[in-house]
Protein backbone atom coordinates (compact mmCIF):
# COMPACT_ATOMS: atom_id res chain seq x y z
CA UNK A 1 0.00 0.00 0.00
CA UNK A 2 2.71 2.38 1.05
CA UNK A 3 4.70 1.41 -2.01
CA UNK A 4 2.03 2.78 -4.31
CA UNK A 5 1.90 6.23 -2.77
CA UNK A 6 5.69 6.53 -2.62
CA UNK A 7 7.43 8.68 -5.21
CA UNK A 8 10.46 7.08 -6.78
CA UNK A 9 12.29 10.39 -6.56
CA UNK A 10 11.40 12.98 -3.99
CA UNK A 11 13.57 16.08 -3.73
CA UNK A 12 13.09 18.38 -0.77
CA UNK A 13 14.66 21.84 -0.59
CA UNK A 14 17.91 20.60 -2.09
CA UNK A 15 20.71 23.15 -1.91
CA UNK A 16 24.35 23.18 -2.94
CA UNK A 17 26.87 26.01 -3.06
CA UNK A 18 30.45 26.01 -4.33
CA UNK A 19 32.06 28.82 -2.38
CA UNK A 20 30.07 31.99 -3.08
CA UNK A 21 28.28 30.45 -6.08
CA UNK A 22 24.93 28.88 -5.29
CA UNK A 23 24.55 26.10 -7.85
CA UNK A 24 21.27 24.67 -6.61
CA UNK A 25 19.08 26.92 -4.50
CA UNK A 26 16.48 24.98 -2.54
CA UNK A 27 14.64 23.07 -5.25
CA UNK A 28 11.87 20.55 -4.59
CA UNK A 29 10.01 18.18 -6.91
CA UNK A 30 8.92 14.57 -7.20
CA UNK A 31 9.10 12.06 -10.03
CA UNK A 32 6.99 8.92 -10.29
CA UNK A 33 7.15 5.63 -12.08
CA UNK A 34 6.30 6.06 -15.75
CA UNK A 35 7.60 9.64 -15.82
CA UNK A 36 10.31 10.76 -18.20
CA UNK A 37 11.42 14.07 -16.80
CA UNK A 38 13.28 16.47 -19.07
CA UNK A 39 15.60 18.59 -17.03
CA UNK A 40 16.35 21.78 -18.95
CA UNK A 41 18.29 24.92 -18.33
CA UNK A 42 21.13 27.01 -19.68
CA UNK A 43 24.73 25.98 -18.98
CA UNK A 44 25.57 26.43 -15.33
CA UNK A 45 21.92 26.37 -14.26
CA UNK A 46 22.51 23.56 -11.76
CA UNK A 47 21.31 20.56 -13.77
CA UNK A 48 24.42 18.43 -13.40
CA UNK A 49 24.87 19.43 -9.77
CA UNK A 50 21.32 18.30 -8.98
CA UNK A 51 21.91 15.01 -10.77
CA UNK A 52 25.19 14.47 -8.95
CA UNK A 53 23.44 14.94 -5.64
CA UNK A 54 20.59 12.61 -6.67
CA UNK A 55 23.06 9.90 -7.64
CA UNK A 56 24.64 10.09 -4.20
CA UNK A 57 27.97 11.37 -5.48
CA UNK A 58 27.78 14.91 -4.17
CA UNK A 59 26.50 15.52 -0.64
CA UNK A 60 24.05 18.45 -0.51
CA UNK A 61 24.58 21.50 1.73
CA UNK A 62 20.93 21.59 2.68
CA UNK A 63 17.72 19.67 2.17
CA UNK A 64 17.68 16.07 1.03
CA UNK A 65 16.21 13.70 -1.51
CA UNK A 66 14.71 10.24 -1.40
CA UNK A 67 15.36 7.76 -4.19
CA UNK A 68 13.12 4.72 -4.06
CA UNK A 69 12.48 5.66 -0.42
CA UNK A 70 16.17 5.81 0.53
CA UNK A 71 17.69 9.03 1.77
CA UNK A 72 20.68 10.29 -0.25
CA UNK A 73 22.44 11.43 2.91
CA UNK A 74 21.82 8.66 5.42
CA UNK A 75 21.34 5.64 3.15
CA UNK A 76 23.45 6.40 0.12
CA UNK A 77 24.43 2.79 -0.62
CA UNK A 78 20.80 1.76 -1.09
CA UNK A 79 20.25 4.83 -3.24
CA UNK A 80 23.10 3.71 -5.49
CA UNK A 81 21.66 0.19 -5.58
CA UNK A 82 18.32 1.38 -6.88
CA UNK A 83 19.49 3.76 -9.56
CA UNK A 84 21.55 3.84 -12.69
CA UNK A 85 23.55 6.97 -13.38
CA UNK A 86 25.15 8.25 -16.55
CA UNK A 87 27.43 11.11 -15.56
CA UNK A 88 28.29 14.06 -17.77
CA UNK A 89 30.68 13.05 -20.60
CA UNK A 90 30.23 9.35 -19.70
CA UNK A 91 33.38 8.86 -17.59
CA UNK A 92 34.93 5.37 -17.72
CA UNK A 93 38.24 3.57 -17.25
CA UNK A 94 40.10 4.09 -20.52
CA UNK A 95 42.46 1.12 -20.13
CA UNK A 96 39.64 -1.39 -19.65
CA UNK A 97 37.78 -3.22 -22.38
CA UNK A 98 34.05 -2.61 -22.77
CA UNK A 99 33.19 -6.07 -21.49
CA UNK A 100 35.70 -5.74 -18.65
CA UNK A 101 34.03 -2.55 -17.53
CA UNK A 102 30.54 -4.08 -17.64
CA UNK A 103 31.79 -7.11 -15.69
CA UNK A 104 33.27 -4.78 -13.08
CA UNK A 105 29.97 -2.92 -12.71
CA UNK A 106 28.12 -6.24 -12.35
CA UNK A 107 30.62 -7.46 -9.72
CA UNK A 108 30.22 -4.28 -7.73
CA UNK A 109 26.44 -4.64 -7.93
CA UNK A 110 26.55 -8.28 -6.86
CA UNK A 111 25.37 -9.74 -10.20
CA UNK A 112 27.24 -13.02 -10.61
CA UNK A 113 27.68 -16.07 -12.82
CA UNK A 114 25.07 -16.74 -15.50
CA UNK A 115 22.96 -13.80 -14.35
CA UNK A 116 25.91 -11.57 -15.11
CA UNK A 117 26.34 -12.97 -18.60
CA UNK A 118 22.62 -12.59 -19.32
CA UNK A 119 22.53 -9.04 -18.02
CA UNK A 120 25.55 -7.99 -20.08
CA UNK A 121 24.28 -9.67 -23.26
CA UNK A 122 20.90 -8.02 -22.91
CA UNK A 123 22.24 -4.54 -22.27
CA UNK A 124 24.87 -4.86 -25.02
CA UNK A 125 22.14 -5.53 -27.56
CA UNK A 126 19.80 -2.79 -26.40
CA UNK A 127 22.63 -0.22 -26.35
CA UNK A 128 24.10 -1.53 -29.63
CA UNK A 129 27.63 -2.06 -28.37
CA UNK A 130 28.01 -5.75 -29.25
CA UNK A 131 30.58 -4.90 -31.95
CA UNK A 132 33.04 -3.22 -29.60
CA UNK A 133 32.88 -5.49 -26.55
CA UNK A 134 36.60 -6.29 -26.59
CA UNK A 135 37.88 -2.88 -27.57
CA UNK A 136 39.69 -0.71 -25.00
CA UNK A 137 37.39 2.11 -23.87
CA UNK A 138 40.05 4.72 -24.60
CA UNK A 139 39.81 3.94 -28.32
CA UNK A 140 36.01 4.22 -28.56
CA UNK A 141 34.31 7.00 -30.48
CA UNK A 142 32.24 9.50 -28.53
CA UNK A 143 29.02 7.79 -29.54
CA UNK A 144 30.12 4.32 -28.41
CA UNK A 145 31.47 5.75 -25.18
CA UNK A 146 28.14 7.37 -24.43
CA UNK A 147 26.29 4.14 -25.19
CA UNK A 148 28.64 2.20 -22.92
CA UNK A 149 27.82 4.76 -20.22
CA UNK A 150 24.16 4.04 -20.82
CA UNK A 151 24.80 0.29 -20.71
CA UNK A 152 26.63 0.44 -17.37
CA UNK A 153 23.77 2.53 -15.94
CA UNK A 154 21.14 0.00 -17.09
CA UNK A 155 22.90 -3.32 -16.57
CA UNK A 156 21.20 -4.02 -13.21
CA UNK A 157 17.76 -2.99 -14.52
CA UNK A 158 17.22 -0.20 -11.96
CA UNK A 159 13.89 1.47 -11.20
CA UNK A 160 15.41 4.91 -11.48
CA UNK A 161 17.63 6.18 -14.29
CA UNK A 162 19.45 9.48 -14.11
CA UNK A 163 20.99 10.40 -17.43
CA UNK A 164 23.08 13.52 -17.85
CA UNK A 165 23.01 14.42 -21.55
CA UNK A 166 22.61 10.83 -22.82
CA UNK A 167 22.52 11.77 -26.52
CA UNK A 168 25.35 14.30 -26.53
CA UNK A 169 27.88 13.42 -29.24
CA UNK A 170 25.68 10.85 -30.98
CA UNK A 171 24.86 11.05 -34.67
CA UNK A 172 21.21 11.50 -35.70
CA UNK A 173 20.65 7.76 -36.14
CA UNK A 174 22.13 6.94 -32.77
CA UNK A 175 20.12 9.73 -31.15
CA UNK A 176 17.00 8.23 -32.61
CA UNK A 177 17.91 4.78 -31.27
CA UNK A 178 18.69 6.04 -27.77
CA UNK A 179 15.40 7.94 -27.71
CA UNK A 180 13.52 4.83 -28.74
CA UNK A 181 15.34 2.88 -26.05
CA UNK A 182 14.33 5.41 -23.40
CA UNK A 183 10.75 5.48 -24.67
CA UNK A 184 10.55 1.69 -24.53
CA UNK A 185 11.61 1.67 -20.89
CA UNK A 186 9.53 4.64 -19.87
CA UNK A 187 6.45 2.86 -18.58
CA UNK A 188 8.32 0.71 -16.03
CA UNK A 189 10.88 3.20 -14.82
CA UNK A 190 11.36 6.67 -13.55
CA UNK A 191 13.78 8.49 -15.82
CA UNK A 192 15.40 11.90 -15.44
CA UNK A 193 17.20 13.31 -18.48
CA UNK A 194 19.13 16.50 -18.86
CA UNK A 195 19.63 17.80 -22.34
CA UNK A 196 20.08 20.88 -24.47
CA UNK A 197 18.20 19.42 -27.40
CA UNK A 198 14.66 20.69 -27.16
CA UNK A 199 13.22 18.51 -29.91
CA UNK A 200 14.37 15.56 -27.84
CA UNK A 201 12.33 16.78 -24.91
CA UNK A 202 9.27 17.07 -27.09
CA UNK A 203 9.89 13.58 -28.46
CA UNK A 204 10.34 11.62 -25.23
CA UNK A 205 9.60 13.61 -22.08
CA UNK A 206 6.28 13.48 -20.32
CA UNK A 207 7.22 16.34 -18.04
CA UNK A 208 9.56 19.33 -18.17
CA UNK A 209 11.43 21.18 -15.49
CA UNK A 210 13.35 24.28 -16.50
CA UNK A 211 15.85 25.57 -14.00
CA UNK A 212 18.02 28.64 -14.08
CA UNK A 213 20.49 29.92 -11.51
CA UNK A 214 19.63 27.02 -9.24
CA UNK A 215 15.89 27.69 -9.12
CA UNK A 216 12.95 26.00 -10.79
CA UNK A 217 11.23 28.27 -13.31
CA UNK A 218 8.81 25.80 -14.85
CA UNK A 219 7.46 22.40 -13.82
CA UNK A 220 4.72 21.09 -16.08
CA UNK A 221 3.87 18.63 -18.80
CA UNK A 222 5.38 19.23 -22.21
CA UNK A 223 1.98 19.76 -23.85
CA UNK A 224 0.69 22.29 -21.38
CA UNK A 225 3.95 24.24 -21.49
CA UNK A 226 3.78 24.55 -25.26
CA UNK A 227 0.11 25.41 -25.37
CA UNK A 228 0.48 27.99 -22.59
CA UNK A 229 3.27 29.85 -24.31
CA UNK A 230 1.87 29.45 -27.75
CA UNK A 231 4.95 28.98 -29.86
CA UNK A 232 7.61 26.31 -29.91
CA UNK A 233 9.45 24.91 -26.94
CA UNK A 234 12.58 26.57 -28.24
CA UNK A 235 10.97 29.99 -28.03
CA UNK A 236 9.56 29.25 -24.60
CA UNK A 237 13.00 28.26 -23.34
CA UNK A 238 14.57 31.47 -24.60
CA UNK A 239 11.76 33.58 -23.18
CA UNK A 240 12.20 32.06 -19.75
CA UNK A 241 15.98 31.85 -19.47
CA UNK A 242 17.24 34.36 -22.03
CA UNK A 243 19.56 37.29 -21.20
CA UNK A 244 16.68 39.74 -20.80
CA UNK A 245 15.20 37.67 -17.98
CA UNK A 246 18.54 37.42 -16.22
CA UNK A 247 18.99 41.20 -16.53
CA UNK A 248 15.54 41.78 -15.08
CA UNK A 249 16.23 39.38 -12.23
CA UNK A 250 19.47 41.18 -11.48
CA UNK A 251 17.79 44.59 -11.40
CA UNK A 252 14.93 43.70 -9.09
CA UNK B 1 32.34 -7.26 0.42
CA UNK B 2 31.28 -7.08 -3.25
CA UNK B 3 32.49 -3.51 -3.25
CA UNK B 4 35.94 -4.27 -1.85
CA UNK B 5 36.53 -7.33 -4.03
CA UNK B 6 35.36 -5.73 -7.25
CA UNK B 7 37.58 -2.67 -6.73
CA UNK B 8 40.51 -4.88 -5.75
CA UNK B 9 40.15 -7.06 -8.83
CA UNK B 10 39.74 -4.09 -11.15
CA UNK B 11 42.83 -2.38 -9.78
CA UNK B 12 45.03 -5.47 -10.06
CA UNK B 13 43.88 -5.90 -13.67
CA UNK B 14 44.55 -2.21 -14.32
CA UNK B 15 48.16 -2.56 -13.14
CA UNK B 16 48.79 -5.51 -15.42
CA UNK B 17 46.80 -4.38 -18.45
CA UNK B 18 49.02 -1.28 -18.70
CA UNK B 19 52.84 -1.31 -18.79
CA UNK B 20 52.92 0.13 -15.27
CA UNK B 21 53.31 -3.08 -13.28
CA UNK B 22 55.86 -4.57 -15.70
CA UNK B 23 58.00 -1.44 -15.81
CA UNK B 24 57.84 -1.24 -12.04
CA UNK B 25 58.82 -4.87 -11.52
CA UNK B 26 61.73 -4.71 -13.95
CA UNK B 27 63.10 -1.45 -12.56
CA UNK B 28 62.74 -2.67 -8.99
CA UNK B 29 64.45 -6.01 -9.61
CA UNK B 30 67.30 -4.49 -11.63
CA UNK B 31 67.97 -1.82 -9.02
CA UNK B 32 67.76 -4.36 -6.20
CA UNK B 33 70.37 -6.58 -7.81
CA UNK B 34 72.57 -3.71 -8.89
CA UNK B 35 72.63 -2.00 -5.50
CA UNK B 36 73.22 -5.24 -3.64
CA UNK B 37 76.10 -6.52 -5.75
CA UNK B 38 77.70 -3.11 -6.22
CA UNK B 39 77.63 -2.65 -2.45
CA UNK B 40 79.66 -4.78 -0.12
CA UNK B 41 77.74 -8.00 -0.69
CA UNK B 42 80.81 -10.05 -1.64
CA UNK B 43 83.28 -8.12 0.48
CA UNK B 44 81.33 -9.02 3.59
CA UNK B 45 82.07 -12.69 2.95
CA UNK B 46 78.84 -13.61 4.73
CA UNK B 47 75.84 -15.56 3.51
CA UNK B 48 73.40 -12.86 4.58
CA UNK B 49 70.91 -10.58 2.87
CA UNK B 50 71.63 -7.63 5.11
CA UNK B 51 73.06 -5.55 2.26
CA UNK B 52 70.00 -6.31 0.16
CA UNK B 53 67.55 -5.24 2.87
CA UNK B 54 69.52 -2.13 3.79
CA UNK B 55 68.82 -0.72 0.30
CA UNK B 56 65.08 -1.36 0.46
CA UNK B 57 63.97 1.76 2.43
CA UNK B 58 65.77 4.10 0.03
CA UNK B 59 64.60 2.23 -3.09
CA UNK B 60 60.98 2.20 -1.93
CA UNK B 61 60.99 5.95 -1.30
CA UNK B 62 60.90 6.48 -5.06
CA UNK B 63 59.22 3.33 -6.28
CA UNK B 64 56.25 3.08 -3.91
CA UNK B 65 54.95 6.63 -4.54
CA UNK B 66 55.29 5.81 -8.25
CA UNK B 67 52.84 2.94 -7.76
CA UNK B 68 50.59 4.97 -5.46
CA UNK B 69 50.39 8.23 -7.41
CA UNK B 70 47.77 7.09 -9.90
CA UNK B 71 45.44 5.53 -7.30
CA UNK B 72 43.12 8.53 -6.87
CA UNK B 73 44.52 11.43 -8.88
CA UNK B 74 43.94 9.59 -12.16
CA UNK B 75 40.45 8.63 -11.05
CA UNK B 76 39.59 12.23 -10.26
CA UNK B 77 41.26 13.67 -13.34
CA UNK B 78 39.28 11.46 -15.72
CA UNK B 79 36.19 11.83 -13.50
CA UNK B 80 35.73 8.05 -13.43
CA UNK B 81 35.39 8.57 -9.68
CA UNK B 82 31.87 9.78 -10.41
CA UNK B 83 31.07 6.50 -12.13
CA UNK B 84 32.77 4.52 -9.36
CA UNK B 85 30.68 6.13 -6.64
CA UNK B 86 27.42 5.64 -8.50
CA UNK B 87 27.98 1.94 -7.72
CA UNK B 88 27.01 0.60 -4.29
CA UNK B 89 30.58 0.89 -2.97
CA UNK B 90 31.48 2.71 0.23
CA UNK B 91 34.46 5.05 0.37
CA UNK B 92 36.18 2.70 2.82
CA UNK B 93 35.75 -0.29 0.51
CA UNK B 94 37.14 1.66 -2.43
CA UNK B 95 40.16 2.99 -0.52
CA UNK B 96 40.98 -0.45 0.90
CA UNK B 97 40.41 -2.20 -2.42
CA UNK B 98 42.88 0.08 -4.16
CA UNK B 99 45.37 -0.04 -1.29
CA UNK B 100 45.49 -3.84 -1.14
CA UNK B 101 45.73 -4.15 -4.93
CA UNK B 102 48.77 -1.85 -4.97
CA UNK B 103 50.22 -3.66 -1.96
CA UNK B 104 49.75 -6.90 -3.87
CA UNK B 105 51.94 -5.58 -6.69
CA UNK B 106 54.61 -4.67 -4.13
CA UNK B 107 54.35 -8.10 -2.50
CA UNK B 108 54.83 -9.67 -5.91
CA UNK B 109 57.87 -7.48 -6.49
CA UNK B 110 59.41 -8.63 -3.21
CA UNK B 111 58.54 -12.26 -3.95
CA UNK B 112 60.37 -11.99 -7.26
CA UNK B 113 63.61 -11.23 -5.43
CA UNK B 114 63.76 -14.94 -4.52
CA UNK B 115 66.96 -15.44 -6.58
CA UNK B 116 68.69 -13.40 -3.86
CA UNK B 117 67.65 -16.01 -1.31
CA UNK B 118 68.85 -18.78 -3.63
CA UNK B 119 72.18 -16.99 -4.07
CA UNK B 120 72.90 -16.75 -0.37
CA UNK B 121 71.86 -20.34 0.27
CA UNK B 122 74.13 -21.44 -2.57
CA UNK B 123 77.06 -19.41 -1.24
CA UNK B 124 76.74 -20.51 2.34
CA UNK B 125 74.48 -21.39 5.21
CA UNK B 126 72.48 -18.25 6.01
CA UNK B 127 70.68 -17.47 9.24
CA UNK B 128 67.02 -17.70 8.23
CA UNK B 129 65.64 -15.43 10.99
CA UNK B 130 66.87 -12.11 9.57
CA UNK B 131 65.87 -13.14 6.04
CA UNK B 132 62.27 -13.86 7.02
CA UNK B 133 61.94 -10.79 9.23
CA UNK B 134 63.71 -8.71 6.58
CA UNK B 135 60.96 -9.59 4.13
CA UNK B 136 58.24 -8.94 6.72
CA UNK B 137 59.80 -5.58 7.52
CA UNK B 138 60.04 -4.69 3.82
CA UNK B 139 56.36 -5.55 3.35
CA UNK B 140 55.29 -3.42 6.28
CA UNK B 141 57.49 -0.55 5.14
CA UNK B 142 56.01 -0.80 1.63
CA UNK B 143 52.51 -0.70 3.16
CA UNK B 144 53.34 2.40 5.20
CA UNK B 145 54.80 4.23 2.18
CA UNK B 146 51.83 3.16 0.11
CA UNK B 147 49.29 4.49 2.61
CA UNK B 148 51.13 7.83 2.55
CA UNK B 149 51.29 7.83 -1.27
CA UNK B 150 47.61 6.97 -1.56
CA UNK B 151 46.72 9.86 0.74
CA UNK B 152 48.60 12.37 -1.39
CA UNK B 153 47.05 11.07 -4.58
CA UNK B 154 43.63 12.08 -3.19
CA UNK B 155 44.98 15.55 -2.54
CA UNK B 156 45.64 16.44 -6.18
CA UNK B 157 44.50 15.64 -9.69
CA UNK B 158 48.10 15.75 -10.91
CA UNK B 159 50.01 12.49 -10.67
CA UNK B 160 53.33 14.35 -10.70
CA UNK B 161 52.43 16.44 -7.66
CA UNK B 162 51.09 13.34 -5.90
CA UNK B 163 54.39 11.58 -6.60
CA UNK B 164 56.59 14.44 -5.36
CA UNK B 165 54.56 14.92 -2.17
CA UNK B 166 54.62 11.17 -1.59
CA UNK B 167 58.40 11.00 -1.94
CA UNK B 168 58.92 13.98 0.38
CA UNK B 169 56.70 12.64 3.15
CA UNK B 170 58.02 9.08 2.89
CA UNK B 171 61.51 10.61 3.13
CA UNK B 172 60.61 12.64 6.19
CA UNK B 173 59.26 9.58 7.98
CA UNK B 174 62.30 7.54 7.01
CA UNK B 175 64.94 10.04 8.07
CA UNK B 176 63.29 11.30 11.25
CA UNK B 177 65.51 8.96 13.25
CA UNK B 178 68.80 9.29 11.39
CA UNK B 179 71.75 10.41 13.59
CA UNK B 180 72.35 13.60 11.63
CA UNK B 181 68.75 14.77 11.88
CA UNK B 182 68.62 13.78 15.53
CA UNK B 183 71.73 15.73 16.52
CA UNK B 184 70.53 18.78 14.63
CA UNK B 185 67.10 18.59 16.23
CA UNK B 186 68.43 18.06 19.74
CA UNK B 187 70.03 21.51 19.56
CA UNK B 188 66.71 23.09 18.65
CA UNK B 189 64.00 21.11 20.38
CA UNK B 190 63.37 19.76 23.87
CA UNK B 191 64.67 16.22 24.43
CA UNK B 192 61.23 14.66 24.87
CA UNK B 193 60.13 15.94 21.47
CA UNK B 194 63.26 14.63 19.79
CA UNK B 195 62.73 11.21 21.33
CA UNK B 196 59.10 11.18 20.23
CA UNK B 197 60.25 11.99 16.71
CA UNK B 198 62.78 9.22 16.74
CA UNK B 199 60.14 6.73 17.77
CA UNK B 200 58.15 7.69 14.63
CA UNK B 201 61.05 6.95 12.32
CA UNK B 202 60.55 4.19 9.76
CA UNK B 203 64.30 3.57 9.60
CA UNK B 204 64.63 2.76 13.32
CA UNK B 205 61.64 0.39 13.22
CA UNK B 206 62.72 -1.25 10.00
CA UNK B 207 66.23 -1.92 11.30
CA UNK B 208 64.84 -3.32 14.53
CA UNK B 209 62.60 -5.79 12.65
CA UNK B 210 65.29 -6.65 10.14
CA UNK B 211 67.67 -7.83 12.87
CA UNK B 212 65.74 -11.08 13.16
CA UNK B 213 63.14 -10.61 15.88
CA UNK B 214 59.73 -9.14 15.26
CA UNK B 215 58.65 -7.24 18.32
CA UNK B 216 54.97 -6.58 18.87
CA UNK B 217 55.50 -2.83 19.24
CA UNK B 218 57.27 -2.57 15.88
CA UNK B 219 54.51 -4.56 14.23
CA UNK B 220 51.86 -2.40 15.88
CA UNK B 221 53.74 0.72 14.85
CA UNK B 222 53.50 -0.10 11.15
CA UNK B 223 49.90 -1.28 11.41
CA UNK B 224 48.93 1.94 13.17
CA UNK B 225 50.80 4.07 10.64
CA UNK B 226 49.05 2.30 7.75
CA UNK B 227 45.63 2.47 9.42
CA UNK B 228 46.11 6.13 10.34
CA UNK B 229 47.06 7.28 6.85
CA UNK B 230 44.30 5.21 5.25
CA UNK B 231 41.78 6.67 7.65
CA UNK B 232 42.94 10.18 6.71
CA UNK B 233 42.72 9.06 3.09
CA UNK B 234 39.05 8.05 3.53
CA UNK B 235 38.14 11.30 5.31
CA UNK B 236 39.89 13.40 2.66
CA UNK B 237 38.24 11.51 -0.17
CA UNK B 238 34.77 11.99 1.36
CA UNK B 239 35.53 15.70 1.51
CA UNK B 240 37.16 16.21 -1.83
CA UNK B 241 36.00 13.61 -4.33
CA UNK B 242 33.72 16.09 -6.07
CA UNK B 243 35.71 19.27 -5.51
Amino acid sequence: MEKETMHLIEIKELRKAFGPIVAVDGISFTVDKGDVLGFLGPNGAGKSTTMKMLSGFLPPDGGTALVNGHDIITDVINVRRSLGYLAENAPAYDEMSVIGMLKFVCDARGIKGSARKQAIDKVAISCAITGVMHQPIGTLSKGYRRRLGLAQAMVHDPDVLILDEPTDGLDPNQKHEVRNLIKSMASEKCIVISTHILEEVEAICSRIIIIDQGRILVDETADSLISKHGGSLDQTFRELTGPSVVAKGGAS
Amino acid sequence: MNGFLSVFKREVKAYFSTPLAYVFLVVFLVLCGLLTFMDDFFKMRQASMQVFFSNIPMLFIFLVPAIAMRLWSEERRSNSVEMLFSLPITTTQAVLGKFFAAWGVLILALALTFPMVMTVTYLGDPDWGPIVTGYVGSLLLAGAYLAIGSFFSVLTRSQVIAFVLGVVFCGIFLYLGSPRVMSMMSNLMPMGFVEAMESLSFQTRFESIQRGVIELRDLLFFILIIAGWLWANIILLEERRAA
